[in-house]
């Protein structure tokens, strides 16, 4: 076993054991913390991916963010410390049957389909495959860059022969997100603040 | 033998390095509690720990781990047990992970990363979960408060403290801390320091910004024991109380280190033209290894002086300082920092002019078989950056 | 040898545990969590095809970028509104959510 596969077994495990802890917790301050070593984990197996950008993003805005977030609106909705809202037996089985069955077409098809003829057979260099910080950054700011790494080692690669692709860049999708991202403040704000306001005009 | 090393080549050099700074961290806090004590006595005009270990107390910090050591391993009825057992490790790990991420010197850093500025910001924001769920799991309404405070306040300062660390990111044109710290390499007004006035100015903002984001006084509303006891550790005792303040030590020292990466010219004494190891070979790299210890320890040496001599801020003030006053100052910093340099180029004759971040040298890499090493490969790292 | 498949393993384990987590949750914040996941085990998918196909290597990871963007936008909003909910009802268990029932 070499280094990189004992460390996706071992993230691989942590991530979906914890994240299936937290779908079976009861306790809802449980499930977050099962949460954090979900995401913790997922931000792992994108350092591992060779994209360390998305990683960090995945930390600071999920682990730093999101999870801050949850845990704030647990504490602020709770009634006592340790509430616990019961899922009856028969609403746990319908979900289990649900979500098994659906992993089971999900496994299904990732095995039925052949990703070799997608997937290049032998792993290529960290630095020619996963794009660095910079060329995400260039490619938001609408700097089009070519989409197909420039291949050192073609030789050796099982690839699909490469049609020509338009550059492409991704500066409107960009804009439009961070516009949403204000909208979301406003109304986040917005929402928040209602109750307050109704009570201070009556 | 070999072919086996080769093989774990990469697995072997992260626990050494991880070993040695996990070696700094704890003699680290050692040092900081015995200072913390000295120097808060000095303040109050006392003497401050004075048997234990000769004249100066030095070893009074190492009675006290002994002590707390020995302690009963106790947890209140109340508490939720996993949670209140897991929270000093969560609190721990986010503070050590951004130990791996300083450069100490030329070429000595755990992992050079090109994203390193980001992923330290990253690493930092996850510390404040294990203060929440300490002050969660403990069971007891003081704890609760100060997770509370805790997290309201990390985040509020999260902002401000990610906009002043754009700057000096923005002026050298990269996330990568080891090339941020040689880009201020030579005399000392090669500091981001004393770039222009709005990183002068960022430089203290930030630093009242990591001040409040370590929970030290004047804004440890967190655990201000008038108020609520001890706060997030109120019921803490023992062995996990011990973790809580290693973490607690450990980033007031990670946040200055990169106070000291950022600004004030990483390891370079300011005194030379070159950098150390241009002289003196990997000697000079003991010596930028120091020089940058000592800085990062004089930070940490004017937040204790902050702590015992300013009085403690009330939690609506420290939220109205971080969102009403910090956050639009860093807003403001970062949009003069951005502007100042193009508008002086257009007013001001050429030879005075800003200039693009002197290009550093592309060496190879450090360590050839990973980009993974620590201070044990001093030579190598040397070698590399020597035309 | 880890492959592409191993990593759409984890992500369709991800997927269908926020799924179970939507479904058997009665806290809005459990459900609100679950939708994280799912989102999380998207992006696996994502963040792998970025790296094991070279056509993919940009798009790949913006994909996830913008994925994560937006779940943290939703979860602002969803909590305002499970928020607002606890303001009405003094409870986030959505089926006290029913005065729209037919």
């Amino acid at each position: 076993m070499t280094f990189e596969e004992f460390l996706f077994w071992s993230l691989a495990l942590i991530t979906c054991i914890s994240a299936i802890a937290v779908a079976a917790s009861q306790n809802i301050v449980r499930a977050a913390v099962w949460l954090l070593f979900t995401l913790a984990g997922v931000s792992c197996l994108y350092l591992l991916l060779g994209a360390d950008f998305v990683g960090a993003v995945q930390l600071i805005v999920y682990v730093g963010g999101i999870l801050i977030l949850v845990v704030f609106g647990v504490m602020l909705t709770n009634q006592g410390p340790f509430v616990n809202m019961k899922t009856s037996a028969g609403e746990w089985a319908i979900s289990l049957v649900v979500g098994l069955l659906m992993l089971g077409l999900l496994l299904g098809c990732i095995f039925a389909a052949n990703w070799t003829e997608l997937q290049e057979t032998l792993v290529v260099d960290d630095a020619a495959t996963s794009r660095s910080a910079n060329d995400l950054g260039l490619a938001l700011l609408g700097v089009a860059q070519p989409t197909v790494v420039p291949d050192a080692q073609a030789p050796k690669l099982n690839v699909l022969p490469q049609q020509k692709k338009t550059p492409v860049a991704y500066l409107f999708p960009f804009e439009i997100v961070s516009v949403h991202l204000v909208v979301v403040l406003v109304g986040a704000a917005y929402l928040a603040r209602a109750k307050r306001r109704r009570r201070t005009a009556a | 033998m070999y072919e086996w090393i080769v093989a774990y080549w990469t697995p072997i050099i992260a626990i050494i390095a991880a070993a040695l700074l996990m070696g700094l961290m704890l003699v680290q806090a050692i040092i900081f509690v015995w200072l913390e004590r000295k120097v808060a006595g000095r303040i109050q005009d006392r003497l401050g720990p004075t048997r234990v270990g000769g004249k100066f107390g030095w070893l009074q910090t190492l009675a006290d781990g002994i002590k707390l050591l020995t302690k009963e391993d106790f947890i209140p009825d109340a508490a939720d047990q996993f949670l209140f057992r897991l929270a000093p490790y969560l609190t721990v790990v986010g503070s050590f992970l951004t130990f791996m991420l300083l450069p100490f010197g030329l070429g000595i850093i755990a992992l050079e990363s090109n994203i390193a500025a980001f992923f330290f910001l990253a690493v930092l924001s996850t510390e404040v979960f294990g203060v929440i769920m300490a002050g969660y799991g403990s069971g007891s309404k003081w704890s609760l408060f100060g997770g509370m405070r805790e997290a309201a306040q990390m985040v509020s300062y999260e902002v401000p403290r990610a906009m002043c660390v754009i700057i000096p990111v923005m002026i050298a044109g990269t996330l990568n801390l080891m090339l941020i710290g040689r880009q201020q390499e030579g005399f000392i007004w090669e500091w981001y320091l004393f770039h222009d006035p709005f990183t002068f100015l960022a430089f203290w903002v930030f630093f009242v910004i990591v001040v409040a984001s370590c929970k030290r006084a004047p804004f440890d509303l967190a655990e201000a024991e008038s108020e609520l006891v001890a706060g997030f550790h109120t019921e803490y005792s023992g062995f996990r109380w011990l973790l809580l303040f290693m973490a607690e030590y450990g980033s007031m020292f990670t946040t200055s280190a990169l106070a000291v990466v950022l600004f004030l010219g990483g390891w370079h004494t300011g005194l030379f033209p070159k950098d150390l190891t241009h002289y003196l070979g990997p000697l000079g790299n003991v010596i930028n290894v120091i020089v940058f210890l000592t800085k990062g320890w004089l930070l940490v040496f004017v937040m204790m002086w902050v702590r015992w001599t300013l009085p403690r801020l009330r939690i609506d003030q420290v939220m109205t300082t971080g969102l009403k006053y910090l956050l639009p100052m860093s807003a403001a910093l970062l949009l003069g920092a951005s502007l100042y340099p193009l508008l002086w180029n257009t007013f001001i004759p050429t030879a005075w002019q800003f200039r693009d971040p002197p290009a550093i040298p592309a060496g190879p890499a450090p360590l050839k078989p990973a980009s993974v090493s620590g201070p044990v490969n001093e030579p190598a790292s040397v070698a590399a950056v020597k035309p | 040898m880890i492959g592409l498949e191993h990593y759409l393993i984890v992500g369709a384990v991800l997927f269908i545990a926020g799924i179970a987590c939507m479904a058997g949750k009665r806290n809005a914040i459990g459900v609100l969590i679950g939708v994280e996941m799912v989102l999380n085990g998207a992006n696996v998918n994502f963040v792998a095809f970025a790296r094991y196909n070279r056509n993919l290597a940009l798009e790949g990871q913006i994909f996830a970028l913008f994925t994560i963007v937006l779940a943290a936008a939703e979860a602002a909003i969803a909590l305002a509104i499970v928020l607002n909910f606890y303001n009405n009802h003094v409870s986030v268990d959505v089926d006290a959510a029913e005065e729209l029932k037919g």
